[in-house]
């Protein structure tokens, strides 16, 4: 596994940064870590397009579509452009894949989709997954999918990843040769178990309590920001009245008259202005909403662990018990209550004969036991080494991302702020003339 | 209802009480409306000329004082100084009231000395408010703030109500001292100068409440009749007042529903601390960004709680004052309406009394003469000097009227300017203000971000994590 504690780009800058801007710079900082695949390959979703079709049960339904671009490295560097290779993929094709990297690699803390339905939402946006801002925000949170997987050292280099970018056609049938859904299934079914284990790893123990920590809070937090948008999208739009009042006003003045006509200009420019400013506080949500879903992909390695920790444990139990009835056997002792020892009472106890034969099976089986509990002590182990270097890997990308979300939004304040005093000084210039 | 039994001047250093935090249904009280005092017949209301000695009654004069006192209007050359503060609740046993200390500073001769201080009631500004109505119908007075604000359990002890009341009489007196016409009045002298016995005694020689109520009942019988031939500028004045009306309503509205919005947006903000700081509990390196986070949000919410306050103690009260104000407008308009209602109906009854005359001195009731043994000629004679009689007595009216209808339409022509200019520095000043208090609070939210910016950035740099270039 490679180090990743490259240099990371500053994606502070100027104070101005608009959310496509800081869009690019996360980008740059993927690409500039530098794994094989993005050395070689440009990645896009570039757009998004409307279909319908048949669906599973021949139903006509419209769905969405994304253009995957990609592009050689090295010829956008030569100076020629090349018409970049593309496909179109559904959303349901990214969770496909998706599913197959969750089984194929469960030590990763595999990178989250955007969400599937629009929530936490403030009353201008709707949760329609139709509504064109929706899909937007979609596109690129795809396409941010697609970078953080393309920057991963392991994931990167995923053949079915790379056939997802690559290959359009007969993609799906690939994924399913390779029988993920079977294992799919079963780890579905195994991480929602109840089960108790013993001798857990603190780390991880802590971690899950950090993960079920982090997605509470940023859960509570989008919830607030949801309604504190609406009010301020309130606060705003309410200056709009002002606007039409003051020019009906102006009318019935004379010497008043144009300074409130200009007056209600600026104060319609300032209702106006919350347009912008609420979408760009959307970036700081969906930045915060990836890694609540990422709270949730840690977890999910957190569990895993306890999964593979609890079938070793099992393994153990199991051989233990298994020595301690050899033992019985051999020795005529009955120690602990059992079925055996309460029927040999009753009905006397068993043959010479038989006991060899049990003995014999018993022996065989202690020796597959050992062999088990030796195979899935290394799993554990090599388990364990591999996803804590993930969750370091993540936590250090969580840090400093987070970290990122947050001087933007200062920026995204400031700019806010900056408006607001050009709106209202001009205001005032306006109302000294009334 | 008779007169209360209360000292209405409280000098300082007595026994009154400080305003308690909650004084209601302690004792019975009465209502501060109430002004039900029955005063000796007196003086009655004579038709437009004022009931104090330094008015001048010539319309031509009055006038002339007007353009004069108009021009003179800088604050350099203000003369009389009027505050209105140190509310206190006076309690008796049979009522509670608030008093308000009323200041004055003054270099006019016709004031005994420079400096007074008097204690006065809601129920004296009402008082002073009638007067200067009566006096002047046509004179724009401006509006005392409401009598009880119905708003929920508002009452009238409480602290904020007691303070915007009392912002609100300090502007209305500080108008009246700024009014031509209106400072130099009697009744404005008395109410700054007068102990409280004085003041009673003062009110009780106004004009009697019959008389009041009969000036009212005439009013109603003239605004029934209706206007003939109003001059179109006074049309114009009430298709103004009309539109202004609903535009100040309007904008009255609109700044209540947005710090009504800005309330509600910042219990949300208030909300976002306390989650940012329990974030950053679980966290390590992010611990100290999510803190200051945290922090600068508190800063915005109390950047923002003070903005509100501000609007609330500024803007709106502006505004409201002169919704109030728009009533007053629309009751002077009325008023010289029935003034010129009265004059036309005279007008009127006095064509008839000629004609009358005319008509009579061709009639022969002989009959009824000779009955009782009068000669038609002599009756005819008595009845001609009894209808010229009559005649020169309405005519002689009428002139009054007629006078009194100039003076009347020419003082709202010149209140109706003062009123307009009046009105557009108030509003102007308050809209300024506002924009300016909002710059204000944008600088301050700013100056918060920046410097949250600026540390984050300092603090990568010395992690090494940044390549600032």
């Amino acid at each position: 596994m490679a180090d990743s504690g490259s240099e990371e780009i500053a994606v502070i800058g100027n104070t101005d940064l608009t959310p496509s801007e800081s869009e690019n710079n996360l980008k740059n900082t993927m690409v500039e870590k530098g794994t094989n695949l993005l050395k070689r390959m440009e990645i896009n979703v570039a757009e998004a397009e409307k279909r319908t079709g048949k669906n599973a049960v021949n139903m006509q339904e419209t769905y969405t579509v994304y253009l995957i671009e990609t592009r050689p490295v090295d010829a956008a560097s030569e100076g020629t452009n090349p018409v970049p290779d593309s496909l179109w993929r559904r959303y349901s094709e990214f969770e496909l894949l998706r599913n197959y990297l969750l089984v194929a690699y469960p030590f990763v803390v595999v990178p989250p989709l955007p969400e599937k339905r629009a929530e936490f939402v403030w009353h201008k946006l709707t949760a329609d997954n139709m509504d064109p801002d929706f899909v937007e925000r979609r596109r690129v949170g795809l396409e941010n999918f697609l970078l953080r997987v393309a920057s991963h050292q392991v994931l990167s280099n995923d053949k079915i990843f790379y056939s997802f970018l690559t290959e359009e056609n007969g993609w799906k049938e690939t994924v399913f040769e390779t029988g993920f859904q079977a294992k799919a299934d079963s780890r579905l079914k195994a991480l929602n178990a109840t089960f108790r284990v013993k001798n857990p790893d603190k780390r991880f123990a802590e971690m899950k309590h950090y993960g079920d920590e982090l997605q509470s809070v940023i859960s509570q937090l989008l919830r607030v920001r949801a309604r504190a948008a609406d009010r301020l999208y309130g606060v705003y739009k309410v200056h709009g009245n002002y606007g039409r009042v003051f020019s009906e006003w102006s009318a019935i003045e004379k010497e008043m008259g144009d300074g409130l006509q200009s007056a209600g200009h600026h104060m319609d420019a300032y209702a106006a202005s919350v347009d912008d400013i609420l979408e760009e506080e959307e970036h700081y949500a969906d930045q915060l909403k990836e890694y609540l879903f990422y709270a949730d992909a840690v977890r999910a390695v957190c569990r895993k662990h306890e999964l593979t920790q609890f079938e070793l444990e099992m393994a153990a139990q199991d051989l233990t018990s298994k020595k301690q009835q050899r033992e019985e056997l051999a020795t005529g002792t009955v120690r602990t209550f059992s079925l055996k020892g309460m029927t040999s009472k009753l009905f006397g106890q068993e043959t010479p004969e038989q006991r060899e034969a049990k003995l014999k099976m018993l022996e065989t089986q202690i020796e597959e036991g050992e062999e088990l509990v030796k195979e899935r002590n290394t799993e554990c182990d090599e388990y364990v080494k591999s996803a804590w270097v993930d969750i370091e890997r993540f936590k250090e990308q969580k840090d400093h991302d987070l970290r990122e979300a947050l001087i933007s939004y200062a920026i995204m304040q400031i700019s806010m702020c900056k408006k607001g005093i050009q709106v209202w000084n001009n205001a005032k210039e306006c109302f000294s003339k009334m | 209802m008779s007169d209360p039994v209360v000292d209405n001047a409280v000098p300082s250093g007595n026994s009154s009480v400080a305003i308690p935090t909650d004084i209601s249904g302690q004792i019975l009280d009465l209502d501060e409306d109430d002004d039900l005092e029955v005063f000796s017949k007196g003086t009655t209301l004579t038709e437009g000329s004022s009931f104090n000695a330094s008015m001048q009654t010539s319309p031509a004069s009055m006038i002339n004082q007007y353009k004069f006192e108009e021009e003179e209007g800088d604050a350099d050359t203000k003369d009389i100084f009027v505050t209105v503060d140190n509310p206190e609740s006076f309690v008796t046993a049979i009522e509670t009231y608030v008093t308000y200390r009323v200041m004055t500073k003054t270099t006019r001769s016709e004031f005994d000395a420079s400096e007074f201080e008097v204690r006065r009631r809601y129920q004296d500004f009402l008082w002073l408010k009638g007067r200067l109505e009566e006096a002047h119908p046509t004179l724009i007075v401006h509006p005392l703030p409401e009598k009880f604000v119905m708003k929920g359990m508002v009452e009238r002890f409480n602290e904020d109500f007691i303070e915007t009341r009392r912002k609100a009489l300090h502007r209305f007196l500080n108008r009246i001292a700024e009014h031509p016409i209106f400072s130099s009045t009697d009744d404005f002298k008395i109410f700054l100068t007068a102990e409280s016995g004085e003041l009673t005694s003062h009110k009780k020689q106004g004009p009697s409440f019959l008389s009041r109520m009969g000036e009212t009942v005439k009013a109603v019988a003239a605004s029934v009749r209706g206007v003939r031939n109003r001059p179109e500028e006074f049309t114009d004045m009430q298709e103004y007042v009309e539109a202004f009306t609903q535009k100040i309503g309007s904008l009255d509205k609109v700044s209540q529903r947005i710090v009504r919005e800005k309330k509600e947006h910042l219990e949300e903000l208030k909300e976002c601390v306390p989650i940012y700081t329990l974030w950053s509990q679980s966290e390590e390196e992010l611990a100290e960004p999510l803190k200051s986070m945290a922090d600068c949000l508190d800063s915005c919410c109390k950047e923002t709680e003070e903005q509100v306050k501000e609007h609330n103690d500024l803007l709106i009260p502006a505004l409201h004052e002169y919704v109030l104000c728009t009533e007053t407008l629309k009751a002077v308009l009325r008023r010289r309406d029935n003034i010129q209602a009265d004059f036309e109906a005279k007008t009127e009854a006095l064509a008839m009394k000629k004609a009358d005359k005319d008509a009579e001195s061709k009639v022969l009731s002989l009959a009824w003469d000779s009955l009782v043994g009068r000669s038609p000629e002599e009756v005819k004679q008595q009845r001609q000097q009894k209808l010229k009689g009559e005649i020169k007595e309405m005519r002689d009216e009428l002139d009054k009227m007629e006078d009194r209808l100039e003076w009347a339409n020419n003082a709202l022509k010149s209140d109706w300017t003062r009123w307009q200019k009046v009105m557009r520095t108030d509003l102007r000043s308050a809209f300024v203000d506002t924009a300016e208090r909002n710059v204000n609070y944008y600088e301050k939210c700013l100056a918060v971000w920046e410097s949250f910016l600026h540390s984050q950035r300092t603090e990568a740099e010395g992690n090494g994590k940044v390549d600032c270039s």
